[in-house]
């Protein structure tokens, strides 16, 4: 049962959410200046130990902080917002955009010059030392070629720590971190000197225990802080306010929780210091209304504590999780953009037993999204058949706010499809979602999500160039593509390119596995994730049960709608030869090359010159850069490339429920996620595909020239699995029924269907009923997730005049919700772009 | 002839519909109206002829003739959205009286599949056409724009007699759910007095529960340039919100009437 009438907001968390946001985010080097002086001190031991005593030398020493009014504690940076940064991953771009960072146009950061000084100092010493420099050394040369030629970019994790994950809260909660420490110290004790894996198992299990012993430290520190600021606090509310966190800190998360508040402080430790060990993103609470629930429903039945007092404190850690940042480099802030850091959390669903587990907290979710309306936690919502419908209407009011949560993923999709790739019944249904649309089994599971963004646009354009790009070979040789004289050797031969780069990606993912594994393992989250501590290792080096890689996939649309106009045109209607087809995609349609174009045109002339033994000089440089900038097609040329623009746009387009069309797109689909399943990584787990961009379709979309779909050089591939921007002219019931048609079971990485909504389409009861109904009715059809943009097209164009009126504007962009304003002008534009779904 | 073979002329068809009628419904826009209401937003709707009209720039033929069947098949399409949310086909237009046989074949054809019914008309046609379909019509939204029969005929082109009556024989009829529709057009009838005066008529009708308001917009002034007329509504601004919360109350003011804004 749980109670759906809203709590007022109080006016704490109206302020909290002002301080947090009065300034620019800045970037600190603490941590950084602390992890380097222990990494000096600790050259020549186990890397596991060297990793423990740095966590713990950073948690000893770190400056700490209560803002103002805070009930829930524990900042990272003395700043709000601020980030530390992690030069154990990578700090080359970092060096390289220092002085860049405050002004670049996604995702700014301030900087001070004090600050920089110490970070160019402590980045002397990672010279040679970085994930990212051991994970180059463990590719093969192809695969490199293929991401320094965009056909896809692991940079996430090639950068970053892996993150991307959520840890047994519930545990912590319930025996704190001295219970772990006393399960890691019981396995210890069975170590035995003689046995084979001793070294590993036991240096593992010590820093584990080292770990445990800095974090109940570190909330000690808290708890001296608070009773300090309390004996000199003139205000008496601030005061008992203050001492009562000191209460908190000096008993969780050392110990079990014993009441709700406590729960909710000791669940903000484990989130907050997950990514002070590791600059991995997306570590998701996940099941919060779950595993809270015990200690919230015990103090309700007490009398302990009231249901206002309660959302007071979820919604101060929906502020705190705003408070966390990540500063990423600039190319990677444009496909992250709006300073996210994807903290799913989930409301609603089943147990184990498939039961509907729907309570008091998951409906309080979403109340604290209303009231804190900010982009983080990325709030999801489960939907089933015994889904409350009530429940779901609470859901679909928070949607009609515009601030584009929560998302909505299928029960009924997800559960199989986690079935199929080896989890129990019991665990599937228990899921929650990572970062973006993420399934996973919390606790138990290394996912590798979000593993690399793969552009499926590029094995076309190889396909078009015999394999070729901008004079390199970087696909293979599948023959010229005007000697094909039938769509299915056409169609063979994208395939090929796809499997060929698709086994590129699999080398690049897991040379970077192997350089997390050998360089950054993490004793902390892996003494939370079941069953490192039996199995003796880290997550890093396979201890999880469930051990996954997701990479991503994007431009299903752009592809579907491509090989579909090809074989229309080409093969069947023979009205355009592949001649022209391939001289109009060269010319962007008669649109001729922009400066880009340029550059690689000409790149390509010079290679193929030195090749030839000639040697060139600037004067050469610049002479072919010109010249290929002022080629023009002939006059007649042009307009047959402009009527090959126009037949094509005739051509039926994925998403407008026509089934030849769709049907077609599934199969398309299947180039990417079934070449995927077939291997494996080096923690044992098995490769999974998902069909989701972030936002990286804008800026790889960039990269990719034009497409036989019609889409010209440049401009943004479509967007998850949603239909291209634009192309879908039938309204949102045929668009849905267009996305369902694909195969969402084998995408288990997950997949982002977004549509963008006018506000008035879920005005009053009714709009909420029919909104429900359209998200019952796409999951009817096994689609597997489904998200909204609800503002209007003047809102956003307003905006984009005017930034310093809108500070506050959230939409959801491609699988979490981030701040408008803060968005390059590009992904505006795009956010502007999509079909209108208005009344 | 099979009635699926039955012919009709159609303009448009419009999916995810939710402001016309219960759920979430498709609507078949059929070509062709006795009315010229000033304020219509479907101007290319109002003659029977296949026309062309400049829309963005370019010339769009507006018409097109199909059978039943065809139809069928494109309300077919959204079956899973309307069996979530209770939805289901609804024929506007134009005025669906004018197309009594293809009317009244395409309902049949979807009552026969389980697919809701519902038409949006004035009632402006002898009652025998509207029998017509009554057997196959689940939800009645019918027009009423105004009880003062010269303005009526001003502002519209006919006069409201007969509108009146076959409202009163369909309400009479028992066959189908009647919802009364009022276009508030700001210069025409957005007094209290004259909205009034439509929720006292509408509140005699046996059966009818609900009255529509549905305040005026200037969506369709684009199209009277595309067919080269020109918009005698230049410059009437939509109601304010206020306004039609106080038409809103007005109505509940004389009448048991349930009332909302919008559709």
């Amino acid at each position: 049962m749980f109670n759906t009438t809203d709590i007022p907001k109080s006016s704490r968390i109206t302020r909290l959410v002002e301080n947090l946001y009065a300034k620019m985010p800045e970037i600190e080097s603490t941590r950084a200046i602390l992890l380097t002086e222990s990494y000096r001190e600790t050259e020549g031991e186990p890397i596991i130990t060297r990793r423990a005593k740095a966590f713990a030398h950073i948690l000893r020493n770190i400056p700490i902080i209560i803002r103002d009014e805070e009930l829930i504690v524990g900042s990272s940076t003395l700043a709000p917002r601020g980030c530390q940064t992690f030069p154990e991953f990578s700090f080359q771009w970092l060096e390289d955009e220092l002085d860049t960072v405050e002004t670049r146009s996604a995702d700014p950061f301030y900087i001070s010059e004090k600050t920089k000084q110490e970070l160019r100092e402590v980045h002397k010493y990672w010279k040679g030392k970085t994930t990212s420099e051991l994970a180059t050394s463990y590719m093969a040369p192809e695969a490199i070629r293929a991401i320094d030629h965009n056909v896809f970019t692991p940079g996430n994790y090639f950068y970053n720590g892996v993150g991307h994950v959520t840890v047994k809260y519930e545990e912590v909660l319930a025996v704190g971190y001295e219970g772990i420490m006393a399960k890691a110290q019981a396995e210890l004790d069975q170590c035995h000197v003689g046995d084979g894996d001793y070294a590993r198992r036991s240096r593992f299990l010590e820093a584990v225990i080292l770990s445990c012993q800095a974090v109940i430290e570190y909330a000690q520190r808290y708890a001296m802080l608070a009773d300090e600021m309390a004996s000199t606090c003139s205000d008496p509310v601030r005061k008992q306010e203050l001492h009562i966190i000191a209460q908190n800190c000096s008993r969780v998360p050392a110990k079990g929780a014993t009441g709700f508040y406590e729960a909710c402080q000791s669940f903000w430790f484990v989130q907050q210091l997950l990514q002070m060990e590791s600059s991995g993103h997306s570590i998701s609470p996940g099941r919060f209304d779950q595993y809270m629930y015990p200690y919230y429903e015990a103090d309700i039945r007490n009398g302990n504590i009231t249901r206002e007092f309660a959302q007071e404190l979820m919604d101060c850690i929906w502020v705190k999780l705003n408070d966390l940042n990540k500063c990423r480099d600039a190319a990677s802030a444009e496909g992250f953009a709006g300073y996210s850091l994807f903290q799913n959390l989930i409301a609603g669903g089943q147990n184990k037993d498939g039961e509907d587990v729907t309570n008091d907290l998951s409906i309080m979710s979403i109340q604290a999204s209303m009231h804190v309306f900010l982009p983080q936690p990325s709030l999801s919502v489960r939907v089933w058949n015994g889904s409350p419908h009530e429940f779901l209407i609470k859901a679909a009011e928070l949607t009609r706010t515009g601030i584009g949560l929560p998302a909505y993923y299928n029960d009924e999709v997800i559960i199989t499809a986690l079935q199929n790739r080896g989890l129990s019944l019991e665990d599937a249904r228990e899921y929650n979602i990572i970062g973006c649309v993420e399934p996973q089994k919390a606790g138990k599971t290394e996912g590798w999500h979000d593993a690399a963004f793969f552009n499926m646009c590029r094995p076309l354009e190889l396909v078009f160039a015999n394999g070729m790009d901008k004079g390199e070979m970087v696909g293979i040789p599948t023959g010229d593509v005007t000697e094909m004289s039938t769509f299915e050797e056409f169609y063979d031969a994208y395939k090929k390119q796809m499997e060929y780069c698709i086994s590129l990606l699999v080398n690049a993912d897991n040379a970077i596995d192997v350089a997390h594994a050998e360089r950054c393992p993490l004793p902390f989250l892996s003494c939370m994730v079941d069953d490192c501590l039996k199995e003796g290792k880290t997550v890093q080096e396979g201890g999880a049960v469930y051990n996954f890689t997701g990479p991503q996939g994007f431009g299903v649309a752009n592809m579907a709608d491509s090989l579909f106009a090809v074989r229309k045109l080409v093969y069947e209607d023979k009205s355009v030869s592949m001649q022209e087809y391939k001289e109009a995609l060269a010319w962007n349609f008669g649109k001729g090359f922009d400066e880009t174009d340029a550059a690689d045109v000409a790149s390509a002339v010079i290679r193929s010159l030195q090749e030839q033994g000639k040697t060139i000089t600037e004067e050469n440089v610049s002479s072919i850069l010109n010249m290929v900038l002022n080629l023009k097609p002939e006059p007649a040329k042009k307009a047959r490339y402009e009527e090959i623009h126009d037949l094509i746009d005739r051509v039926p387009k994925f998403g407008n429920a026509i089934p030849e069309v769709d049907y077609f797109a599934r199969d398309v689909a299947y180039t990417y996620t079934r070449p995927m399943e077939k291997y494996k990584n080096p923690r044992g787990g098995q490769y999974q595909a998902g069909l989701y961009p972030v936002s990286a379709n804008v800026p790889l979309g960039g990269q990719t020239g034009a497409t036989p779909d019609g889409r010209y050089a440049h401009t943004p591939v479509a967007d998850g699995v949603s239909p291209s921007a634009g192309k879908d002219v039938k309204g949102p019931t045929a668009a849905a029924t267009s996305v369902s048609r694909l195969d969402h079971f084998i995408v288990s990485n997950g997949t982002l269907f977004n549509q963008k909504f006018h506000p008035s389409a879920l005005a009053g009861r009714e709009g909420l009923e029919k909104f429900v109904a359209l998200i019952r009715s796409y999951f009817d059809q096994k689609g597997m997730h489904m998200q909204f943009n609800v503002v209007s097209r003047e809102t956003l164009l307003d905006a984009q005049e005017h930034p310093e009126n809108y500070k506050h504007l959230v939409v959801r962009v491609a699988g979490y919700s981030a701040l408008f304003t803060t968005l390059s002008r590009s992904l505006q534009d795009d956010i502007i772009r999509r079909t209108e779904q208005g009344f | 002839m099979d009635y699926l073979d039955t012919k009709g002329r159609i303009f448009d068809i419009q999916r995810y519909s939710i402001h016309d009628g219960p759920g979430i419904r498709t609507i078949v826009f059929l070509k062709g109206c006795v009315l010229r209401c000033r304020w219509c937003c479907n101007p290319e709707s109002q003659e029977f002829r296949i026309q062309t009209m400049m829309a963005a720039g370019k010339e769009k033929i507006i018409g097109r003739d199909v059978t039943v069947r065809e139809m069928i098949e494109k309300v077919e399409q959204d079956r899973p959205y309307y069996y979530r949310s209770g939805g289901g086909l609804t024929l506007s237009g134009g005025e669906c009286l004018c197309q009594p046989e293809f009317s009244r074949d395409l309902l049949r054809a979807a009552k026969e599949r389980g697919i809701n019914t519902a038409i949006e008309s004035m009632a402006c046609a002898p009652f025998e056409k509207i029998e017509m379909l009554l057997p196959y019509l689940d939800v009645y939204l019918m027009d009423v724009k105004h009880t003062n029969p010269e303005k009526h005929r001003e502002f519209t082109g006919r006069s409201n007699e007969l509108m009146l009556e076959n409202a009163r024989k369909t309400a009479l009829s028992g066959k189908t759910k009647l919802v009364i529709r009022v276009p508030v057009i700001p210069s025409f009838n957005d007094t209290v007095e004259e909205i009034q005066g439509i929720a006292r008529f509408a509140d005699t009708l046996p059966g009818v529960e609900k009255i529509h308001l549905l305040p005026y917009h200037r969506l369709g002034q684009d199209k009277y340039e595309g067919l080269g007329r020109t918009y005698q509504m230049e410059g009437i601004l939509p109601p304010s919100m206020e306004h039609m919360e106080t038409l809103k109350k007005a109505v509940h003011a004389v009448s048991g009437l349930d009332c909302q804004i919008g559709g």
